[in-house]
């Protein structure tokens, strides 16, 4: 390979200007208004000069302590949410993985199938799930009453207005883990599990030593992916409970969004700097971790 | 690796349940989208009561529908050319030149696939507002190009990597230069990558719903997600409307996602597993 230099930036100045107007300037203007206390009325207009003013880390304080937001429970429930929901897209995923890692008849159909999932846009997917789970004529409550059994209210009801919208990321999310670990499965080869049969080491004990150990790269590198994506996703919960009911599912992104739509900037870019801060710490910790095990 | 009796029923079961749990919503979808609306308000269960067509027609004659379907385009559209036409030379650099600073850019274009977008929302709105962009398609196109070119650099960038250098160094040697062995080489090669990386940029933009909802106001000016999402009030859901819609906006998605999904995985695999 060559190393001029100068012509590897000479092919890259075009991006590197978009991203420095689109990206890196709005990153520099979004920090710097976490130190001020602008909002909807003193940002100024074309009749209003901007009133706004310096405070310093006041915006951190206010929030880290908990005072001025419920940035803590908002916190803990993002967390959990993320957990659970990572937890099932990488088991059911890998069991799915598995079984299609398998020479059998209408394998290929049942891959289809199950990558549908992923091709729908994740706002429609939402909307259609929260047809089935209306209240009045929804899918659910209908199958219940076939069964005698009475109408739950599931996205105001403890504990439903928590399970629903896992139930539907989880739908969502299954089939990219799915199709990354029967990639990372199809590459491992196969003589380490011939070796194994003959030592006399049973399916499981191949799955214990040779399956997980040979996935660990996959496995960190889309459980990593699946983490960050799942602590963003917006669309899931703002469609299906709203954040509610009184606010008690929602996520640290669809919180911040709402600190925007109120026209508290400052603190809404406070918690855009705060949930980047999390997610890179996040992310180095892992990849330590995991290249340490 | 043959199945026994035993592994081979439990395979067909797990699959046969994640099978199911997979279209049940999809297929409940489409029934629903072409039952009348006094079928879809019930209590009984009917996979398919009185099919009409009536939905769809409604849909598409009242205007709006179409409306945004055509902002959807444009904007998907003009995201897509922009974004891959900027990529491209930025992901052939990195692919093919080792020089300092390659590795923190690509560091770069990795960590802006991971910030959230309501990170870089407020500061652009504020941008936008002053700069007259809230309410038209081009504050949606830039605020989109800040997640679809650090995609389509890494997508871009694993595609290089499969053509052999040979075939340029064979081009130096007929007298073309660099950026003609990029424009004459390269890139004809590269076509079926290219069109891949564009499609899922293009499907990236269709599906927006953040920006779109933050920075579109008139309703002549929005786009088919927050179009549909204005739908949705709690005392009237046309949940006949929603469905068909629904149905719409997601055929073209799904054919084209599956004609395109291997690249995406390879894409993604060797992008974002290797780096």
């Amino acid at each position: 390979m060559r190393s001029r230099a100068w012509i590897a930036w000479a092919f890259m100045t075009p991006v590197l200007l978009v991203m420095a107007v689109i990206v890196f300037y709005p990153l520099a203007v979004g920090v710097f208004q976490t130190f001020t206390n602008i909002d909807a009325t003193n940002q100024g207009t074309r009749f209003k000069p901007p009133s706004w003013e310096f405070v310093g880390l006041q915006n951190y304080i206010d929030i880290l302590t908990g005072e001025a937001t419920k940035f803590y429970p908002v916190l803990a429930w993002t967390v959990i949410w993320t957990v659970v929901n990572v937890f099932f897209h990488y088991t059911i995923g890998l069991a799915l993985a598995l079984a299609l890692n398998q020479r059998f008849r209408g394998r290929t159909t049942y891959r289809l199938i199950l990558l549908l999932p992923w091709a729908v846009p994740a706002y429609i997917t939402a909307i259609s799930w929260l047809f089935i789970f209306n209240g009045e004529y929804g899918l659910l409550n209908n199958i219940l009453g076939v069964f005698g059994l009475p109408s739950v209210a599931w996205l105001s009801t403890w504990p439903w207005y928590y399970i629903m919208p896992i139930i539907v990321n989880v739908w969502l999310g299954i089939p990219f883990m799915m199709v990354v670990l029967l990639g990372g499965l199809q590459s491992i080869p196969g003589d380490l599990y011939e070796a194994a049969q003959m030592d006399g080491a049973s399916p499981t004990q191949s799955f214990w030593n040779i399956t997980l150990p040979q996935l660990k790269s996959v496995s960190t590198t889309v459980i990593l992916l699946g983490c960050i994506w799942t602590f963003n996703i917006f669309v899931v919960i703002f469609f299906i409970t709203g954040g509610g009911p009184g606010g008690k599912t929602e996520i640290l992104v669809t919180y911040t969004y709402n600190g925007f739509t109120l026209g508290q900037y400052a603190i809404a870019a406070t918690y855009g700097v705060l949930i980047f801060s999390l997610l890179l710490v996040f992310s180095s910790v892992y990849r330590r971790l995991a290249r340490e095990a | 690796m043959k199945m026994s009796r035993r592994q081979s029923v439990l395979t067909h079961t797990l699959l046969i349940i994640f099978a199911i749990w997979s279209l049940v919503p999809i297929v409940w979808t489409v029934l629903t989208s072409i039952k009348p609306e006094s079928k879809i308000f019930t209590t009984q269960i009917k996979l398919i009561d009185e099919p009409t067509l009536q939905n769809y027609t409604t849909l598409l004659t009242r205007g709006d529908f179409v409306q945004w379907a055509f902002n959807s385009l444009f904007v998907s559209i003009v995201t897509t050319i922009f974004a891959v036409f900027l990529a491209a030379t930025c992901a052939y650099a990195i692919s093919r030149f080792r020089f300092r600073g390659r590795s923190a850019a690509l560091y770069v274009f990795l960590v802006a696939q991971m910030f959230p977008g309501v990170i870089l929302l407020i500061p652009l709105f504020g941008i936008f507002t002053n700069l007259k962009l809230i309410d038209t398609p081009w504050a949606l196109i830039l605020s989109y190009a800040t997640f679809a070119i650090p995609f389509c650099i890494l997508m871009l960038k694993s595609f290089f990597d499969t053509i052999p250098y040979e075939l340029e160094e064979a081009g130096r040697v007929d007298g073309l230069g660099i950026f003609g062995t990029f424009w004459r080489i390269v890139i004809p090669l590269s076509v079926p990558g290219l069109a891949v990386t564009a499609f899922f940029a293009f499907i990236t933009a269709w599906n927006e719903f953040l920006f779109a909802r933050s920075f579109l106001t008139s309703k002549d000016a929005l786009t088919l997600p927050v179009g549909m999402a204005t739908f949705i009030d709690p005392f009237n859901q046309p949940w006949g409307l929603l469905t068909a819609g629904s149905v719409l906006i997601t055929i073209p998605v799904m054919v084209f996602f599956f004609l395109a999904q291997r690249f995406l995985i390879s894409g993604l695999s060797t992008g974002g597993v290797k780096g």
